[in-house]
Order: structure tokens, then C-alpha cells, then sequence
């Protein structure tokens, strides 16, 4: 058996996870339209690449990957091009977001798909580069580009780790996905790990999922030559416990490392992927199929709780008509209990980062009770999976005390929720603390603007200063000319100088007349 | 409930405050069964005055008034005071010790969650310094006394301060052991000795020592379901027994045994229940060992060297001011900012 380590604190929540696995993943019949936003990833939007009335072929490229981190979108069914405009979509914000609105013709033609015979012929660029045409993001719940996932890394990466954990209570789909397609997901770990270069690959399954343990062992043992020899593929039952899911926790449990504050996983030499997104992979090079649908869990108050295999902007309300949502059902959360968003609305479209929809009623997640102050039970501290003091951040992020909060390092929250699961205060700590960071953002920004602002007005400030002493400069060297033109001729006398000079002279017309008066003088007497 | 998470645990403060009083319960039957029901009369009277004081004060401070009152933490501080004075106390003893620790040591401070200090403990103390006389009346154990009073007169004397004929009060009530020790210990009779008085009994006082038994079981059932953690009570009664044990072996005639200080006095009842205030004691586990052993000595410096009956009380307080320090030099490290080496160069 694998050494395991534990992480601190976590919680164990009813994971209702039984009731959307009874039956086998479900193909959700294709919808009268499709709404496919072009910001489903974390990063740039991608750039609309058709227009309005447009035919598209399914699998064609509509949005292509726009700056470093972007991914291409592309049109899930074939069919027409009917609007690209502002939609709702499923955000915290509420925001509306663009999107193409794609009305399928129902023959489902397909786009020319060029498959890799042999991805190891492929170099680490090239294979990034198929990825992101492909637009392969992690399907995990971030969506974050998976090409950028193999780009960036300094030092060299030994272990690949597979996520299958699915900690969140109700969500289904990977373990789904394992149970079904196991053979798919190790293909892709392994070319994942091919072009990361590491030594091997981990499995991290929770071991309430038995069935996806059991059947990625057999797929990992019937892969033959898939896994090149000499390279390690293990799947590692791990204790079920939530936050256990969340990458930093997991690498945490499956190495003892743990990823430095404001670091990368790939900074200690681990990297990791969703056994969703390494099956994605797979389609992407084996099959050359874009990511164009993913499987998203349906559950809750709903008649049938099941996996559905879904293309990429279905209606979710679609989606929960084929449940049977219960008439009680008050509102709809994308993700899981712990960590989901509610939805603006209901109509809005499944995006590569929806893993599970619930069909909240007020019996399944009753109103919170009244809040009390805190008492400081500290359980909160217990189960933070960040070692982290929520009680003191709390305490910080309502007093907006924020420099406070930051020194008790705010920003290594992860938001799991954990502490406000266990307040008996009832007390919404992750508002708090996403309130604090969202105003700390503001204000760095704020500071940012001002800087700029401050430093366009101090060279500016400096500019009118150097044309002020560039002018004062030529001035000066003007007058020293000028002077220095003065100097070559003989300088004026002054009064002294003068009266003296006046004074010489009127001696000298005074001895000069004495003498000629003497000649004078002689000359008569010597005539006489 | 508009963002996640949508579930929560069933708990509550409520729910918290109500299993501390349910681990009194021990402590208290044992109280009635060696000292008479006296202190039941103690308890009624301080929780009535608690949860009076309290709705008075939330209504001066305009805050709703019903779940507060639920919450049963001025119910708590009520048996706590009640429980650290002595049963056969005046009625308006207790009624001015539980006003004074909810609204001045509660609520002045901003009420539930705010208070710096415990508020039973001010209480405690507001008595001591203002009352020493009446503080000092503790009833004797039932059987020790000169008489015991039934219930009627323990009722007449609580509220009409009238004694049967022919008693005194001295006839009732008895020097509690550990002012008995420093007493005789003043005298210079050896401490051995001294524990060979009817007072005292198998490690603490005659009774008493029953009625701390009954706070520690009460008190292993909280750290049991986790209402409190080990660390405040380990800490606690571990640095109270190495140093007692200390001065014990140092001078065994003039210094009392370890188990004597657990066993008399609030040890017990502060090792589980009073130093174990979420609101006014340390967040951080290393903060709480400090903060109880911090408590632990000054609790034996005060009982051994100081004049007061018992040191837990002031010891509580002291520590409290220290709290806040005590937190700010005990953060944990943070998931990521560990010393661990993050050196992956061990590993395939």
C-alpha cells in the first residue's frame, strides 16, 4: 500500500451521491438551440470567427483562442448560425456574457476531423497546439486551458496526478465517466504524461467510488501498450473527505507535498489533471474531436436523478425536464453544495465547466437559520483545510480590517466552504472573506490606477520643470555670449579715471603754456 | 441562501451552550447530595437574575431579544457564578454578582462573542473585593458541621439571614480546606498533619472532592463530543500538578500535595468550564497550553502565597487580558507556508 498524508481539518457532509448512479450515462437528445458562450474557459474570450446566417458543420471552430491563456470554442451540432449576441449565462455575476446562438438542423454532420495515428511523433508544441484548437480545458470546475497546463512549467514534473476525487457532495460525473470509460481516461493520462515527461501517474479516487477504483485498475492492466513501459500508472484509494478533491489537498494526500503559498503544482515538480479532461484529451488526439460535449450530473429534487452526456450550450432547463425536476423546486445551483453558483435562470446554457446541476428545494437546502455573533468555538479552524484562522479573518473581513486579514493570509482561502458548514453561529463566513478579497482587488487596483496617475502627473510635473530650466539654460547662455562679445572691446573709464585723465592733461596745457611763455620771453630780449 | 455552501451541519450555540450545562449536572446532584440543596436555591436565583439582565440589556441595546435568551449563555455564566460562591450565600449576593456579570462584564463589552473577560468570573471577583465577609461563609459538608440545617431553614437564612435559636453561624459554616491549609500552615504545623483533619478527605476536601469528580466526568464528556478541546484542561491541571508536586518534594511540610489542589477549590470546575470560555481564551491550540498554564501558576502562586481563598478566579482574569497577545504569537502555520522542505529531490 501507498504511504497517504493527510491534509488538516475537512468535513464530511452527506454525500448523496448514490442517487445519480443507479443507472448508466445518458445521451441528452440534441436540443432546438444551442447557446455556446465564447468565454468558458479562464482567460482571454475567444474571437467570434463566423457570422450571423453562417452554416457550420459540427466540430467547426466558431471562436478562436484570442492571447496565451484562451481556448477555441467550437459549434457543438451542425446547423445555423442564428444570433451572436449578449446572453445570460451561468456566472456568479449575473452578467450577461457573448455567445452564439446556434439552431441545429438535426443531421448532425460532422467537420472533417483530422485523428493523430501517433501522438509520440508529436513534439510537447505541437501536441499543445492540437489541444488548444481542440479547445481541451479542464473540466474540473476552473476551465483553465489544458495546452497551458503542459506550457509552463521551470522544473521537471515526476508525478502526473489524475483528479477522480469528486469530494463535493451530489456530483457524479467523473465517477461516471471512470466506471464507463476507463479505458479512454488512462489513454489520455498517459499521453499527458508522455508530454509532461513524468515518471508516473496517479489516480486520486475517493474510496466511496469503488466501481471507478475497480475499473480504472482493470483498464490501466488490459492497457497493454498504451502506458509506455518503464512508466507507472496507479490508481490510489483515498480517504473520502471533503475538501479532498481540491488539487492542492490532493497532491497534499497523495505525495506530503505541499504547494508553497502563491505557487504552482509544477513548482514541486507535480502536475495535475481531471480524469474528465485526460479523457477529453484522448477524443481531442485519438478521435480529433474538439471538446463539444461533457457529462453533467442532474440531480436533487428531481424524479430521476442521472448522468447525461451533453453538448456544450444546451439549455440547462432542458436538461432538467428529462429529471423530472419536483414541482417544489424553488431554484437551480450549477456545481455542488459546497462550492456551486446558483443560476440566474434556469434557461441558461451548459458550458464545459458545468459538472452537475441540483434542483434545489427549500426541504433539500433549508433557509439558513438566523445569524448569532461568533463565539469563537473555533470549529471553524478545525476544518479549514488551509490551516487557515477563519474566526480571526471573519473577525478582520467585517471590522474591514483588510491589511489585517491579508497578514493572516486571506488569500490562501480556497473558498470550500467547510468553516461556514460547521458554524453553529450560522455565520456566512466564505461571503466574508470573498467580500474582503474582492475589495482588497478593488483597492489594489484602485492604487494601480492612482499610481499610474500619479507617475503621468510626476512626469509631467518633470517635464514643465526640465523645458522650465532648459529656457532659464539658453537664457543664460544667451547673456554669457553676449558679454563675452562686451569683453574684446576697451572697457569705458570711470568718473575717477576720467577726472584724473582731465587732470593730467590740464597739466600738461599748463607746463606746455609755461614754456612757451618762456620762449617767448627770450626771444623779445634777444631781438631788442 | 443565495451562495454556497447551501448545507450546513446541525449545530448550533445553543445546542453548545446546552451540553456545558448538561456536564454540570454531575458536579451539581454530588453538590446537593454532600452540601445540601442550598445551592440549587443559588442556581434558580442566579439564572433568573442572568436571563432578567439579559433581556433588560438587549432591550437597551436594541437587539432582538428571543434568540439571545435562547442561546443559553447567560444561563451558563449564571451556574458558573453560582456555582463559585458559597451556597448558603445571601439571595441579594447572588442577584448583584449575576446582574453585575451580564451587563457590565457581558453586555458593556458587546454582549455574546465580545467579552473580553468571563463574565462569572467578574462577577466572582466583584464579590470577593466587595463582600469578603459573606464570600467567606462556605456551608460545611453535611455530618462536619456543629448542625445542618434542613431546607426550610437553609431557604429562611438565604433570604431572611435568620438562623434557628441557638445557632450561630459558625455552627453552619466552615473555613473551606484550602483556607484551612494556609491557616494552619501560618501556624507552622506540618502540612501531613493538617490533612489528617475530618475536613479533608481522600484527596481534596470532605465533599468537595466528590463534587470536583463529578466536574471532571462532566468535563471528559465535553471534550468527548467536542464541545471543548484537551488542550486548556490538560494544560491546566498538568502545570497545576508538576508545580504543586514541585514545591511538594521541595518541602513536603509546608507544601500540600499535588492532588489537594486538584481536587479543592475551582480546579476542576476551571479547568473544564470556566478557563474553557471560547470567547475569552486563546483561538490556537499552542495559545491554550500557554494560556492554562499560565493559569495553573498563577492559580497555585495566589492560593499559596496570595490572600485569597482560591486563585482560579483571579488567575482566569489575568490570562484573559493576556488573550489577545497569546493568539497573535501562536498562528499555526498556513497550508503552503510550512517550514517543511519542499525539496521534491526525495521522491522517485
Amino acid at each position: 500500500m501507498r504511504k497517504l498524508y493527510q491534509f488538516h481539518g475537512g468535513i464530511h457532509p452527506p454525500s448523496n451521491k448514490s442517487q445519480s448512479t443507479r443507472t448508466a450515462i445518458a445521451q441528452a437528445p440534441l436540443p432546438a438551440k444551442l447557446t455556446i458562450p465564447f468565454h468558458q474557459h479562464a482567460g482571454e474570450t475567444a474571437k467570434p470567427v463566423v457570422k450571423i446566417g453562417d452554416h457550420v458543420l459540427k466540430g467547426q471552430m466558431i471562436g478562436l483562442p484570442d492571447g496565451f491563456v484562451s481556448s477555441a470554442v467550437h459549434a457543438s451540432a451542425s446547423g445555423t448560425i442564428a444570433a451572436i449576441d449578449m446572453q445570460l449565462i451561468a456566472h456568479p455575476s449575473g452578467l450577461p456574457n457573448l455567445c452564439a446562438t446556434l439552431i441545429p438542423d438535426g443531421k448532425d454532420e460532422w467537420i472533417e476531423l483530422n485523428p493523430v495515428a501517433d501522438y509520440r511523433s508529436y513534439s510537447p508544441i505541437e501536441f499543445q497546439q492540437a489541444l488548444r484548437m481542440a479547445g481541451v480545458v479542464g473540466l474540473g470546475g476552473a476551465a483553465f486551458p489544458s495546452d497551458v497546463k503542459l506550457a509552463i512549467h521551470k522544473q521537471k514534473i515526476k508525478t502526473l496526478i489524475l483528479n477522480g476525487a469528486e469530494c463535493e457532495p451530489y456530483i457524479t460525473c467523473d465517477d461516471m465517466l471512470m466506471r464507463e470509460r476507463a479505458e479512454g481516461i488512462v489513454r489520455g493520462a498517459e499521453m499527458l504524461r508522455f508530454m509532461l515527461d513524468a515518471n508516473e501517474v496517479l489516480y486520486g479516487i475517493e474510496d466511496n467510488k469503488p466501481e471507478a477504483i475497480s475499473a480504472l485498475q482493470q483498464a490501466i492492466t488490459a492497457s497493454g501498450g498504451v502506458i509506455q513501459p518503464n512508466k507507472r500508472h496507479e490508481v490510489v484509494s483515498i480517504p473520502t473527505i471533503y475538501p479532498g478533491g481540491s488539487a492542492k489537498q490532493l497532491i497534499r494526500v497523495l505525495t506530503g507535498l505541499e504547494v508553497p503559498s502563491g505557487k504552482l503544482p509544477t513548482d514541486i515538480s507535480v502536475q495535475c489533471f481531471n480524469v474528465a479532461t485526460a479523457y477529453t484529451v484522448h477524443r481531442a488526439i485519438d478521435f480529433g474531436e474538439p471538446l463539444l460535449s461533457r457529462i453533467v450530473t442532474i440531480t436533487g429534487n428531481v424524479g430521476h436523478a442521472k448522468n447525461y452526456d451533453v453538448l456544450i450550450g444546451t439549455p440547462i432547463n432542458e436538461l432538467v425536464a428529462l429529471s423530472d425536476a419536483l414541482p417544489d423546486t424553488d431554484r437551480y445551483i450549477m456545481g455542488g453544495p459546497m462550492m456551486g453558483i446558483p443560476l440566474p435562470a434556469v434557461q441558461v446554457p451548459v458550458v464545459k465547466a458545468t459538472n452537475c446541476v441540483i434542483a434545489a428545494s427549500k426541504k433539500l437546502f433549508p433557509p439558513p437559520q438566523p445569524v448569532l455573533p461568533c463565539i469563537r468555538c473555533t470549529r471553524c479552524a478545525e476544518v479549514c483545510p488551509a490551516d487557515l484562522q477563519p474566526q480571526d479573518l471573519y473577525w478582520f473581513a467585517q471590522s474591514r480590517e483588510f491589511g489585517r486579514a491579508q497578514a493572516f493570509s486571506l488569500f490562501d482561502c480556497i473558498e470550500c466552504g467547510a468553516c461556514s458548514y460547521v458554524c453553529p453561529s450560522h455565520i456566512p463566513l466564505v461571503q466574508y472573506y470573498r467580500f474582503a478579497k474582492s475589495e482588497i482587488r478593488a483597492r489594489e487596483h484602485d492604487k494601480q490606477l492612482s499610481d499610474q496617475a500619479r507617475e503621468r502627473h510626476e512626469y509631467h510635473e518633470l517635464r514643465i520643470e526640465r523645458e522650465k530650466q532648459e529656457k532659464a539654460d539658453k537664457l543664460k547662455a544667451k547673456e554669457k555670449a553676449a558679454q563675452a562679445a562686451k569683453l574684446s572691446s576697451p572697457p569705458p573709464l570711470t568718473p575717477e579715471q576720467q577726472a584724473e585723465q582731465q587732470k593730467l592733461e590740464a597739466s600738461r596745457a599748463h607746463i606746455l603754456e609755461v614754456v612757451q611763455s618762456t620762449i617767448e620771453q627770450t626771444d623779445e630780449g634777444a631781438v631788442k | 441562501m443565495l451562495f454556497s455552501p447551501f448545507i450546513s451541519k446541525p449545530d448550533s450555540v445553543s445546542a453548545i451552550m446546552f451540553k456545558v450545562l448538561l456536564a454540570l449536572i454531575p458536579g451539581i446532584a454530588l453538590y446537593v447530595w454532600y452540601f445540601g440543596p442550598a445551592i440549587l436555591v443559588s442556581i434558580a436565583l442566579a439564572s433568573i437574575t442572568a436571563l432578567g439582565t439579559e433581556a433588560l440589556m438587549l432591550k437597551l441595546r436594541n437587539r432582538p431579544i428571543a434568540p439571545f435568551l435562547k442561546d443559553y449563555s447567560a444561563l451558563l455564566t449564571a451556574w458558573l457564578l453560582a456555582l463559585s460562591i458559597p451556597p448558603l450565600a445571601p439571595w441579594w449576593l447572588v442577584v448583584v454578582g449575576t446582574a453585575f456579570a451580564i451587563a457590565i462584564a457581558k453586555h458593556l463589552y458587546g454582549g455574546l462573542g465580545n467579552n473580553l473577560f468571563n463574565p462569572a468570573m467578574v462577577g466572582y471577583a466583584v464579590l470577593i473585593i466587595s463582600f469578603p465577609a459573606q464570600m467567606s461563609h462556605w456551608a460545611a459538608p453535611q455530618g462536619l458541621a456543629v448542625a445542618d440545617l434542613n431546607f426550610p431553614q437553609q431557604l429562611e437564612y438565604i433570604f431572611l439571614g435568620i438562623l434557628p435559636q441557638g445557632l450561630s453561624l459558625d455552627a453552619i459554616t466552615m473555613a473551606t480546606p484550602l483556607d484551612t491549609l494556609r491557616t494552619h500552615l501560618h501556624l507552622l504545623e506540618p502540612a501531613a498533619q493538617i490533612l489528617n483533619m475530618p475536613i479533608y478527605g481522600h484527596l481534596g476536601g470532605q465533599g468537595s472532592e466528590m463534587v470536583a469528580w463529578g466536574f471532571l466526568f462532566g468535563g471528559l464528556y465535553l471534550i468527548a463530543s467536542r464541545i471543548i478541546s484537551w488542550h486548556i484542561p490538560v494544560a491546566f491541571l498538568g502545570t497545576l500538578f508538576l508545580i504543586a508536586g514541585f514545591f511538594h518534594l521541595a518541602d513536603p511540610r509546608f507544601f500540600a500535595p499535588p492532588l489537594l489542589h486538584w481536587y479543592s477549590g475551582a480546579a476542576m470546575l476551571g479547568a473544564f468550564f470556566i478557563l474553557t470560555d471560547p470567547v475569552s481564551s486563546p483561538t490556537t491550540n499552542k495559545g491554550r497550553l500557554i494560556f492554562a498554564a499560565g493559569a495553573a501558576l498563577l492559580t497555585y502562586v495566589i492560593r499559596v502565597f496570595g490572600g485569597f481563598p482560591d486563585g482560579v478566579a483571579f488567575a482566569t482574569l489575568l490570562m484573559n487580558i493576556c488573550t489577545p497577545l497569546i493568539v497573535l504569537y501562536t498562528q499555526p502555520p498556513v497550508f503552503g507556508k510550512k517550514s517543511r522542505t519542499y525539496n521534491s529531490e526525495d521522491r522517485p
